[in-house]
């Protein structure tokens, strides 16, 4: 018979056993994330002789070089700049979007929307250049409209296909009433679609400020005035034709990754807590 | 609705009064902008351009967009654009440094060269002019003429370690002459790491460290390139290089199964460091610059390199150890890094002053000094350590396939470059990569006559 | 009126449909223009040459090596990654301590640039000075130790893990979410009539997640058949052709070989394949759904 010390040992030992699988996955998750800090605080020649984690002497300073020399103030602002805007417009835009494929009915909808998916499935490198030929027609190309308009076509399809899983899955009732009271199509979708798929929309807004946040190829390509860049284009500065100044570049590192970090941390609640009922499950 | 459309129309306006504010009319005096990839002369050419200025009074605007890889890209976008500054550099092969020239981007500078019974032109060594022009009859379709200046020459050699010299017991006044010498240097050191010799061995905190023979960035295929490419010309000389180049000589020929049964050599005598094939050059650096590789194959930047990493490595350059006598060896040198005008630039005589002061004697040897470059100007050569000087006689032995008139088909050059790595890890022998070369070449030729 | 309420629905995808076209299809065009023509990407002038790219594409042995290469990466990610991604999901799922503290953690890897990432893993694997061949030497192992990035045994299956490594923190992420969702009752109703865990697993947690399963494949297949940033970082797509992926071809024949067209077409057929893979996960998880 089973008794239950056994039941006890066996629900200690998972614990444990589970524990150390964790443990285990997390730290390899946390030693890149040390060693960049680590090396941060040493001197370039300490970088390679001394592999130690933990530094002997704490070079703060070269957060503060890193921060002067590559110009981050300025940079730092567009880059926040221009993650602000491309979610917040990929997040109307999209939600938007995502809401009449799922909810309203007008001709050539399912074309529409497989073409947006499509899109999503085909590359197309070279793109660059009819871009940059495009924007300069349209007298957007040295400027930060034309790049966050580039960068929400970017973010676009997937995060119509994210948003309309959900919106399918999401419970009619609400809705229906609030049109019996009176709401209009654009009220039914502020006032109840949205706060309904907070989480989904949390997920997209982490998922386009990376994007936006690490871009860094098509900056270099529309902008032409160093004021206009963003935070990934000073990182450059310390990766050099051929000397790379690592623990600058590994304190440029940390300071970029802080502030997706952030995002992360106040969206993560919204992911995971309260996915209504039938969100992303079938 | 209408909610909606006073929103984004709100949106736009606020997103649109951040652009880039319209510049103020033209100063009299023209600002020259200029397009750079150098990281590491940042710093030194502001300061060029602030001497400039107060010298003449015109602005010149350098902008750096690094990496290279991207810098060449903006550049091509731009040139589709007709959006290029007034000077800018063309990165890439002589194929499309001509293609830029054929669609109007380029300004041609010989008529400046030859002015004052060729001033400009003579003060630079001919090797470094010889990559920004193109001759009487070039396979491109290129009218000849010089169409890019350089601003400082680079060589590729061999560098040896005279600590690691002195641990294997070599002298480090006689670095290797001949390939075979080369070859029992690497036996010596697997020798020395196989055995408890504590002479090669450090201890770092219970690590052992093995050394290295030769170092290199060959992951980079160009690197193996430019190796393979050396040794060709020392076994069969420029004139039949060329030829297999034009189609004459098929890879399959013995001279080539020779060239490439020299990486088998050096992989089976232990003389390459281990993971060479992915190694990519600045990896290379930091091994040769932390006293852990005995050779290294770079070019002559790596002295800035090292220098930040181990200023006090005792290290010298040589040729790379030589197979035959037959004919010289050469190496790969000439022009580091070079500017052209826009051809359709509104500044284009301002620009090509401009240019003409950044290669004087005075300029070229601030940048060199700045930076530890070898400067394009012959007469900057007085103020360079005795490790630059060392690279920079190798230019007495400098080729490069800039300069021959043909180039190889990339697909070729791409098969042979990793036949090469393929023959390293022991997949393929030299006559099958020959072989494999050899047919991609005549499908290329073929490809060509249609 | 029922043109009136047409309209208004258009309107809302209007915005999306603007910078979609301008953006996204306008450029397609051309690419796919460029396609039919040999174009070195700067002579003003382009040769027609109709599908011949193609045609050349289907014989390019190094690109179809390229696509197989992707393509075990992709199955490595299928099993491997996601695999972790659901135990670490289902283990935070159990009420353990510190389950805030993972959920932030796991999602360190995808959040690092992968410049760090490349530059910490080619350490951690160097075949001379690595870690990784540090720690088997000390345990004992040293007939294990290997030259992972470039041993071409083993420099795929290293560059495959290291890739999971960085992206389970999504799929952990998703599935998470997923687990969170399914109502404890239905557990609990499980166990009032006798079940033990693994039934409880079988019969309520797998069928429930399926869909969420497919959405995660959906989304590692279309990501990781496009990886390259980490792999020219740690291999540059050696030794000799053994981690090449697509998106590297690609950029080899932009760059490399200035075939601006040939690019152009590569990309347009890698983006069918992508298409035609997708669909036929759509139809069956369909089908698996219906089960």
């Amino acid at each position: 018979m089973k008794t239950s010390v056994y039941y006890k040992t066996k629900r200690v030992t998972m614990n444990l056993l589970i524990h150390l699988f964790l443990i285990t996955i997390a730290v390899t998750c946390l030693f890149p994330l040390v060693w960049m800090i680590s090396s941060s605080l040493k001197t370039q020649e300490e970088i390679f002789r001394d592999t130690s984690l933990l530094p002997k002497v704490f070079h703060f300073e070269n957060y503060y070089l890193a921060w002067m020399e590559g110009g981050f103030g300025r940079f730092f602002l567009n880059s926040i700049f221009y993650t602000a805007s491309v979610v917040i417009g990929i997040v109307i835009v999209a939600s938007l979007a995502a809401y009449a494929f799922s909810r309203l009915h007008f001709p050539g909808k399912n074309i529409l929307f497989f073409i947006f998916i499509a899109a999503m499935m085909i590359p197309i490198p070279g793109s660059f250049v009819p871009l940059y030929i495009l924007l300069n027609k349209l007298h957007l190309r040295n400027t930060a409209l034309g790049y966050i308009l580039a960068m929400i076509n970017v973010g676009l399809s997937t995060s119509i296909f994210l948003l309309k899983t959900f919106f399918d899955k999401m419970p009619t009732e609400l809705e229906d009433a609030a049109r019996i009271d009176g709401c209009s199509k654009l009220g039914i979708w502020w006032n109840v679609a949205l706060p309904l798929a907070k989480p989904v929309l949390a997920v997209v807004v982490v998922f386009n400020a990376l994007t936006v946040w690490n871009e860094y190829v098509l900056a270099l390509i529309i902008f032409d005035s160093r004021a206009l860049m963003p935070l990934q284009v000073a990182l450059m500065t310390f990766q050099g034709e051929f000397i790379t100044r690592y623990p600058l570049l590994m304190a440029g590192l940390t300071i970029t990754a802080l502030p997706i970090i952030i995002i992360y941390l106040l969206m993560q609640k919204y992911i995971v807590k309260g996915v209504t009922a039938g969100a992303i499950v079938g | 609705m209408r909610r909606l459309l006073s929103f984004f129309t709100i949106c736009c306006l606020l997103l649109s009064s951040n652009v880039g504010c319209v510049p103020k009319k033209e100063a009299q005096k023209p600002t020259i902008s200029v397009w750079h990839w150098m990281t590491d002369r940042e710093a030194a050419f502001f300061e060029l351009a602030k001497r400039y200025e107060a010298q003449t009074g015109v602005k010149v605007n350098f902008e750096l967009y690094a990496p290279s890889d991207a810098y060449s890209q903006k550049v091509r976008a731009a040139a589709q654009g007709i959006n290029l500054p007034d000077v800018f550099g063309v990165l890439g092969e002589k194929r499309d440094f001509a293609s830029f020239i054929k669609a109007g981007h380029i300004l041609d500078l010989t008529p400046c060269m030859e002015e004052n019974s060729g001033s400009w032109k003579e003060s630079f060594f001919s090797k470094a002019l010889a990559i920004n022009e193109f001759t009487e009859g070039n396979s491109y379709g290129v009218m000849p003429g010089i169409y890019g200046v350089p601003i400082d020459i680079m060589t590729i050699q061999m560098v040896y370690n005279k600590n690691l010299f002195k641990r294997l017991g070599l002298n480090p006044a006689n670095p290797p002459v001949t390939f075979q010498e080369f070859l029992d240097i690497g036996k010596k050191i697997s020798a020395t790491n196989r055995g408890g010799s504590a002479v090669a061995r450090e201890s770092e905190g219970g690590k052992q460290a093995k050394m290295q023979g030769l170092v290199s960035g060959w992951g980079e295929v160009w690197m193996i390139d430019c190796f393979a490419n050396n040794y060709a010309f020392n076994i069969m000389g420029k004139g039949k290089v060329l030829a297999t180049i034009k189609g004459e000589v098929p890879y399959t020929d013995p001279d080539w199964i020779k060239v490439l049964s020299l990486f088998k050599d050096m992989q089976d005598s232990g003389v390459l460091a281990s993971g060479i094939v992915t190694m990519v050059n600045k990896t290379a650096e930091q091994l040769f610059a932390n006293d852990r590789a005995v050779f290294a194959f770079n070019g002559s930047w790596c002295v800035n390199v090292y220098k930040g990493m181990n200023p006090n490595m005792d290290y010298a350059a040589i040729l790379p150890p030589k197979v035959s006598d037959k004919y010289p060896m050469m190496i790969w040198g000439g022009a580091g890094s070079s500017f052209m005008v826009n051809a359709r630039s509104k500044n284009k005589e301002a620009a090509v002053r401009f240019l003409m002061w950044l290669t004087d004697r005075d300029q070229q040897a601030y940048l060199a000094e700045a930076t530890n470059n070898l400067p394009a100007n012959k007469n900057s050569l007085s103020k360079i350590p005795d490790i630059l000087a060392q690279f920079a006689r190798g230019m007495e032995f400098a080729t490069h396939p800039s300069i021959w008139g043909v180039s190889e088909f990339s697909a070729v050059i791409e098969a042979f470059d990793k036949g090469i790595q393929s023959i390293i890890i022991g997949e393929k022998t030299p006559e099958q990569v020959a072989a494999e070369v050899q047919k991609i070449k005549e499908r290329e030729l073929a490809r060509k006559r249609r | 009126m029922r043109i009136k309420s047409t309209l208004e629905n258009y309107v809302f995808v209007l915005p999306a449909v603007l910078i979609f076209s301008i953006f996204y299809i306008v450029p397609f065009i051309w690419v796919f223009r460029y396609s039919l023509h040999d174009w070195d990407g700067i002579l003003p002038i382009m040769t027609y040459i109709g599908l011949a790219n193609f045609k050349e594409i289907i014989q390019d042995k190094i690109w179809w090596n390229s696509m197989l290469n992707a393509g075990y990466i992709t199955l490595i990610a299928l099993t491997f990654q996601n695999a972790l991604a659901f135990l670490l999901a289902w283990a935070c799922d159990r009420e353990i301590r510190l389950k805030n503290f993972y959920r932030v953690i796991f999602f360190i890897p995808p959040v690092l640039s992968e410049v760090v990432v490349g530059l910490v893993w080619q350490w951690i694997l160097d075949g001379n000075y690595g870690l990784l061949n540090n720690w088997l030497v000390h345990l004992g192992f040293s007939n294990l130790v290997r030259n992972w990035l470039s041993d071409p045994k083993t420099a795929l299956t290293t560059v495959a893990i290291v890739h999971s490594w960085k992206g389970f923190g999504w799929g952990f992420l998703i599935f998470l979410a997923g687990l969170q969702t399914i109502p404890r009752e239905l557990y609990e109703a499980a166990r009032v009539d006798g079940a033990n865990a693994w039934y409880c697993f079988r019969k309520v947690t797998i069928p429930l997640m399926i869909p969420v399963a497919v959405l995660v494949a959906i989304l590692t297949v279309l990501g990781t058949m496009q990886a390259f940033v980490l792999i020219i970082a740690m291999t540059g797509g050696g030794p000799a052709y053994h981690t090449q992926v697509p998106v590297l071809r690609i950029l080899a024949s932009m760059r490399g070989s200035s075939r601006f067209g040939y690019a152009c077409a590569q990309g347009l057929s890698f983006g069918l394949i992508l298409i035609a893979i997708s669909f036929i996960q759509y139809r069956f998880s369909k089908r698996a759904r219906q089960v």
